[in-house]
């Protein structure tokens, strides 16, 4: 089965966000950037299904600016085979361009599979795989915590609101992963040597007309300072007292 | 081509409350379009949702009903609601930000080859261009976006709306589902195990970290939790314990988990790094009791006690159960 993981480089989840003097992008200076966390879980079951299979290969792609090589690099030391960089100028925001480039690109390569992270952590859209699904004509299953191939067909389950959806997905198909779907591994130094070895390819995005614009990006109101009634258990009465009075309780 | 589409959701043969509060952001842009509002439901035995959905203020209510479409399938209703979207010449999409949104939505999007924002918490429509405000950065930052094309697919956030209703009547049709095989389709959905709470769902949020020191003292916060009587009050976690396995990742509030806005969230042993904050800042009122008087939780919360959970948490649960009694 041939695998393809789309990832997203992102700020750190510890980041303190500021808007950068434009007013539609967020200031880059001191900030640190991570591989998606979805995306690791992503990575990992695309690993362990050429694991079970012992057959096929995994792609990492990307779609983003050069300074995404480091995420790429750190996918292939972990065990990816191969790692495409679909180059942009700008931060990736807008959906549609996202999927289109990807599905542009994956029509040209071999692929069963495409595995994706439930969502960035950045634009937090949360619509790459089903949108990309579409445009492929493959099935898709989003928010994935558990995954199943048997007989060429997987089984799938998703957390819903207040309850689990088991889905029997085809193949070829997009599958979207949530936390606990797996315990990603991490590179080491034998998987960082071989990486530097693996085919690495670099190519323009295909990202056609733009679906939408920012027009800006702005900071939530700071919430009011609060108050400490107190110390220990004492303090209770007092907490309640100030629940009750502001209609909380 | 000024017509306003709205997916509702149903489950259990009722139409789901987050799509009622789409339909009633559906009706606030369709007169800034000057368009209809079209409510489609796909699913298998509809009528008693219809019964619902045309008390909304939609103008049209068309139920894509049979037995193909008795469980979801997120490739054979986007089928369903493109041709919908022909039928009454859609301008804009919508549906609920629900697990079956962001899994339906986006799929319809690439099949109109159409703009797509989703989780919104506001929408216009001005100079003939839709905007939209939503979160990023789970919440951190709001970006507010211009639409470059038509037609315009959104995903709108629950509770960002209120629910639709109205003394209207709307016409309701019903249509065939499409032909064609279904490429992944739901087979069976287990209810989650002891009528819990859904966390987004929930008036209250009692949370606990890394100060309960051992994941058996959780206990206390779902004993803390119980006071507040069955159905309102839901257990969350911050990242700190579920990376531990202490807690399940549903249960997770932040940045890599929910982003969730109840009425009143407790936040106990849980110092308040600014990924947990991320996910719960829009509370309305934000109780935090922490040992570390300096923790940062203490500058979102609107109030506070220093003290030890082990004697606070049960001081605090033995208060609420009795203004509970009084209720």
């Amino acid at each position: 089965m041939d695998i393809v993981v789309c990832i997203k480089r992102v700020p750190a989840t510890d980041t303190a966000i500021k808007i950068a003097a434009d007013g539609k992008s967020i200031e880059t200076a001191g900030v640190t950037f991570e591989l998606n966390a979805y995306d690791e879980f992503a990575l990992e079951q695309a690993l362990r299904i050429k694991e079970q299979l012992n057959a096929g290969s995994v792609t990492v792609v990307t779609v983003g600016p050069k300074d995404c090589k480091k995420q790429l690099d750190d996918a292939l030391a972990r065990g990816a085979d191969k790692a495409v960089l679909l180059s942009t100028t700008d931060w990736m925001y807008d959906g549609m361009q996202v999927a289109s480039a990807l599905a542009a690109w994956i029509k040209t390569v071999p692929c069963h599979l495409v595995l994706c992270g439930r969502q960035a952590v950045d634009s937090d859209n949360n619509q790459l795989p089903a949108n990309l699904a579409g445009r492929l004509g493959f099935a898709c299953v989003t928010e994935v915590g558990k995954l199943t191939l048997a007989d060429g067909a997987f089984t799938a389950e998703r957390d819903i609101e207040g309850a689990r959806e088991v889905v029997a997905c085809k193949t070829p198909a997009v599958i979207s992963c949530q936390k606990g779907l797996n315990e990603p591994r991490y590179a080491n130094l034998k998987g960082i040597m071989a990486a530097k070895k693996k085919p690495f390819v670099e190519q323009p995005a295909q990202l056609g007309a733009r679906g939408m614009e920012i027009v800006a990006l702005s900071l939530p109101a700071p919430r009011a300072a609060g108050k400490i009634v107190g110390n220990g258990a004492g303090a209770v009465p007092a907490l309640i007292a100030a629940l009750r009075e502001t209609k909380a309780l | 081509m000024s017509n306003i589409l709205v997916i509702a959701e149903v489950r259990g043969g009722a139409a789901k409350r987050p799509s009622l509060e789409t339909v009633t952001a559906a009706l606030q842009l369709a007169t800034a379009t000057g368009g209809k509002v079209i409510v489609v439901a796909c699913g298998s035995g509809l009528d008693g949702a219809c019964a619902e959905l045309r008390k909304t203020g939609a103008h049209k209510v068309v139920a894509v009903d049979g037995p193909a479409f008795a469980n979801y399938s997120g490739d054979g209703f986007a089928k369903a609601v493109v041709e919908q979207c022909a039928a009454n010449g859609a301008t804009a999409v919508l549906m609920a930000h629900t697990a079956m949104g962001k899994d339906l939505l986006p799929r319809v999007a690439a099949l109109l080859d159409a703009a797509v924002i989703t989780d919104v918490v506001g929408l216009g429509h001005e100079g003939g261009a839709f905007t939209a405000k939503k979160p990023v950065f789970a919440g951190k930052a709001t970006m507010t976006a211009r639409a470059a094309k038509a037609p315009f697919c959104a995903t709108v956030r629950p509770g960002a709306f209120a629910p639709a209703c109205s003394t209207s009547d709307a016409e309701v049709s019903k249509a065939a589902t499409p032909a064609g095989d279904l490429l992944a389709v739901v087979k069976e959905i287990v209810a989650s195990a002891g009528g819990k709470v859904p966390l987004q769902e929930a008036k209250v949020i009692v949370s606990g970290g890394r100060g309960l020191k051992e994941p058996q003292h959780f206990k206390l916060i779902e004993d803390l939790a119980a006071a507040f009587g069955p159905g309102v009050a839901a257990v969350g976690a911050s990242r700190a314990v579920v990376d531990a396995g202490w807690r399940p990742h549903a249960e997770q509030v932040g940045q890599t988990g929910k982003v969730v806005s109840p009425p009143l969230y407790i936040a106990v042993g849980i110092s308040g790094a600014i990924q947990h904050l991320a996910g719960m800042r829009t509370a309305r009122t934000i109780v935090a009791i922490n040992k570390d008087a300096d923790a940062p939780i203490f500058k979102v919360a609107d109030f506070g006690i220093v003290g030890d959970a082990f004697e606070v948490v049960p001081a605090l649960t033995a208060a609420i159960a009795d203004v509970m009694k009084g209720k």
